[in-house]
């Protein structure tokens, strides 16, 4: 007998069924996610769509939106939902037919929230920014929005230099958001009940520290380009914003119950982030000096979080976040009790940024596969000349030390990771990248024949420096893409000149685009224009190769009549005043200017837990700074 | 011991695909904590199998997979303990026993039963001319369609593979249809509408129907060439 009953389930979806069926991965804008939160919006007072700027698959994968989305929700006057990049099969439909952009959950138009806030982790996001905003048909600029408009707010990295997308944004919020958000709805719901202009809640914003608002601080320049001034225009706005920072990672709010997408996510995992900040010190890295000081989450919090998460999620892997995990103080307890609790329930570890070391590898050969695991350094330059300008501790001496450890336990693959264009880069440095790679080759044929796994295979990747504000290095030059590809083809031609060059590979990453992030990079207002500009002629997703077109942005810059080498190429002067200069990031500038001239002597500067070197972060009266007075395991 | 489910799966979860089903069910059995049995080796999974993989689009009330466990509350303590592992739109029907013996739901798909009808503000103007043509249509003994294979195309009899419809006229017209399902031969419900619009000069885009799948079948007779048909979960017994 054939069956007849028919149970229809009415959906109501922004997008109607027919664009649904043929549009790649419908699941993208659709929400209902496993632990996602709806409410009727009617019954609260606040209404905040968050954005990753990029398409789904990305986003879910980004811990703060996570943690932020959790934070939200859990207040119950305010109902937080998501919007992503509509991917460009989408946008072009959503163009064509007038569809007003919707945040996933609730399928309500972006425009009907009361905030839209946009995390900016990379400079190549910036259209997709624009994109979002104009399909979302709220104006472009902040200037031209009115009360049927929500506030517009970005947060994220790329906030620490926000000057080239400044005038599309009402506010930014600087540093990390779990300490004044609060501060900022609260503020919102008083305002919304006095039923205020818009200019009065940025007013009332503005007050509440580590928030920036762009149209209350007016720029001069100089005629040579370079900024004059950099002031307020407005009594509520401050001078200079500092950064927000947790100082109790422990107690701080985490997202028990994260998000669990459909689709398989980049991140399809549990993450535990262990501890905020490095105690490195490398000079090109940004997050090693935003994100200080080094603040660790207590390792029985960290226990327990893992247990939660896993129940609440069903994940069937587990990972650490940190920028380098071995410094965590307590790391061979936490992942000692991982082993076990994972043991247990079938669960995989994965455990990045691990320097290699003999308790790594015991670690690692108890929760990968070691012949299909490799193991990863990252030397970032060839020679230890160069290692120490970029104050890189790594010698040679660990890596092959490292290596050879790792090769007698089994592994056989290594990826070496190097930067090329760093100040005071010769082709000696260059040619010391495939020459490193070369003796770890021969440390691996050290081992007799038939004790070893095959043949071993050494990738090599280079990307090319770029100097991002807030970093030691934030007043180094930048070459051409020609030059970028001369730097890359001595390195391929030295590899090839190599006994073992059959077990060497070598990729390197475009030139052009790193071109224009450096452009972004350390861009003032003058770039908002063109981005604007390329934005109209249809330029998205530029952090995806297939996207890029490097020709328009040439084209689009020229038309604007903005220079992209003074970003890039010139030089800058020691006491240059920068667009970012108005940001207090805890570490000072003159620590900055002192790391620079160090760098340029081929000095080397210890680490944190080594000695204080004064950066400034101690203002913050926390972490790492204060380690010896603070119990630790 | 082996388990069978049944499950549901309408509203937004309609546009997730196979693969992505068969993670989702990984993660939910697990947040759901059912001691499941898993392969060996580095990356452990459970022993997950499931009947006949469902279209993007298409609803289903009759979607089934067997699984391994160590051990089982009731079949109505499962069922509850899973719905509140789900999400709206999946929904846990039944969970029963299997003999240790019995074939996967896989390999065990014989057939299954679909409702086709057009969206909303779709279709033929005249909804009762349309199911007549049809009707007429089915009644051939023979219906030809061209296959597209890797090495070009061949013609297929899908006649045989249509085992029972039920046109339903009225204020709520639908094509009912029973079609071989499975991984030797299987009809997609559509084609059989598709041929029909060929045959009849009829141009209807395939994403102006609305398909809803409502059970799956398993063969249980003994005798080489006829159907015995039953629905997957009648192979189990409900644990008490």
């Amino acid at each position: 007998m054939i069956t007849t009953k028919l149970k229809k389930a009415p959906v109501r979806t922004a997008l109607p069924e027919e664009i649904l069926l043929q549009i790649e991965k419908p699941a993208r804008y659709l929400g209902n996610e496993v632990n996602a939160v709806n409410k009727d919006r009617s019954k609260v007072s606040v209404s905040f769509c968050m954005c990753f700027p990029d398409v789904y698959e990305i986003g879910m994968s980004h811990l703060g939106i996570q943690i932020l989305y959790d934070m939200f929700n859990r207040r119950e006057d305010t109902y937080c939902d998501r919007v992503y990049s509509p991917w460009t099969d989408l946008d072009k439909i959503m163009r064509e037919k007038d569809i007003p952009l919707f945040a996933v959950e609730s399928q309500d138009p972006v425009r009907s929230f009361d905030f839209l806030g946009i995390t900016l982790q990379y400079e190549m996001c910036y259209t997709n920014v624009l994109q979002i905003i104009d399909l979302s048909k709220i104006p472009l600029r902040a200037k031209d929005r009115t009360l049927e408009d929500p506030f517009v707010i970005g947060g994220g990295p790329c906030t620490y230099n926000p000057e080239p997308i400044a005038p599309f944004f009402d506010l930014f919020y600087m540093g990390e958001g779990e300490t004044q958000y609060d501060a900022l709805l609260e503020a919102y719901k008083t305002w919304k009940q006095s039923g205020g202009s818009r200019k009065e809640f940025l007013e009332m914003a503005a007050e509440i520290p580590g928030i920036y608002v762009p149209q209350f601080y007016d720029v001069e320049y100089k005629e040579d380009g370079t900024l004059k001034s950099f002031t307020p225009n407005n009594v509520h706005a401050k001078p200079t914003i500092t950064k927000e920072v947790v100082m109790d990672m422990t107690s701080a709010v985490y997202p028990e119950k994260p998000l669990v997408p459909h689709i398989r996510a980049v991140q399809d995992r549990v993450v535990l982030e262990i501890q905020r900040g490095c105690i490195r010190g490398c000079r090109f890295c940004q997050a090693g000096m935003i994100y200080r000081p080094v603040r660790e989450r207590d390792v029985e919090r960290l226990k327990e979080l893992a247990v939660t998460m896993l129940a609440n999620t069903g994940h069937e892997e587990i990972s650490l976040s940190s920028l380098s995990s071995s410094d965590y103080s307590c790391l061979p307890e936490l992942v000692n009790f991982l082993i076990e609790e994972c043991r247990k329930k079938n669960i995989n570890i994965s455990l990045p940024s691990l320097r290699i070391d003999a308790f790594s590898l015991d670690v690692m050969s108890k929760v990968q596969d070691v012949k299909k695991s490799s193991l990863t350094f990252a030397p970032e330059a060839g020679t230890q000349r160069l290692r120490d300008v970029i104050n890189k501790g790594l010698t040679e001496e660990v890596i092959l030390q490292g290596a050879g450890e790792a090769f007698d336990a089994g592994w056989n693959h290594v990826k070496l990771y190097f930067m090329l264009g760093l100040p005071t880069e010769t082709d000696e440095d260059r040619r010391g990248i495939p020459l490193l790679a070369e003796k770890i080759a021969e440390r691996y044929y050290q081992i007799p024949k038939d004790k070893r796994n095959g043949k071993c295979q050494i990738v090599i990747s280079t990307s090319f420096f770029i100097p991002k504000p807030f970093t030691p290095l934030q007043w180094a030059t930048m070459h051409t893409p020609s030059e970028y590809l001369g730097m890359a083809r001595v390195v391929n031609h030295t590899m090839r000149e190599q006994l073992n060059q059959k077990s060497l590979k070598y990729n390197w990453h475009e030139a052009d685009v790193t071109v224009l992030e450096g452009v972004f990079a350390r861009g003032d207002r003058k770039v908002a224009d063109v981005i604007e500009a390329a934005y109209r002629k249809g330029v998205l997703f530029d952090a995806w190769t297939e996207n890029f077109d490097y020709k328009v942005w040439v084209d689009t810059f020229e038309e604007c009549g903005v220079s992209m080498d003074f970003y890039t190429t010139r030089p800058r002067d020691l006491d240059e005043l920068f667009p970012w200069d108005f940001i207090d990031t805890g570490v000072t500038k003159e620590f900055f200017k002192r790391e620079w001239l160090k760098a340029q002597k081929e000095e080397t500067t210890r680490n944190c837990r080594q000695g204080c070197s004064g950066c400034g972060a101690m203002k913050f009266g926390g972490g790492v700074c204060f380690e010896n007075t603070n119990a630790v395991c | 011991m082996k388990i069978r489910m049944q499950f549901a799966k309408y509203g937004r979860m309609l546009y997730i695909g196979h693969l992505d089903v068969m993670r989702y069910f990984q993660k939910a059995l697990r947040r759901a904590e059912v001691p499941m049995v898993f392969t060996k080796g580095f990356s452990p999974h459970p022993i997950l199998s499931f009947a006949a993989p469902l279209g993007v689009g298409i609803e289903s009330g009759a979607e089934y997979a067997d699984l391994e466990v160590y051990e089982s509350g009731s079949s109505a303590e499962m069922i509850e303990k899973l719905n509140r592992a789900m999400v709206p739109g999946m929904e846990i029907i039944d969970w029963r026993q299997i003999p240790d013996d019995a074939p996967n739901a896989m390999s065990s798909v014989a057939a299954a039963d679909y409702c086709l009808t057009f969206r909303a503000g779709k279709g033929p103007e005249n909804m009762d001319e349309y199911l007549d043509g049809l009707e007429r249509f089915l009644q051939n003994e023979s219906i030809l369609i061209e296959k597209k294979t890797k090495k070009g195309s061949r013609e297929l009899d899908i006649r045989p593979l249509i085992y029972e419809y039920k046109l339903q006229k009225g204020d709520e017209p639908a094509v009912f249809l029973q079609v071989c399902t499975g991984s030797v031969d299987n009809l997609k419900p559509e084609l059989v509408l598709a041929a029909y619009h060929d045959a009849a000069g009829l141009t209807y885009p395939e994403n102006d129907l609305f398909i809803s799948r409502l059970e799956t079948y398993t063969n249980v007779s003994s005798e080489e060439g006829k159907r015995n048909l039953v629905p997957l979960r009648e192979i189990g017994a409900v644990i008490q």
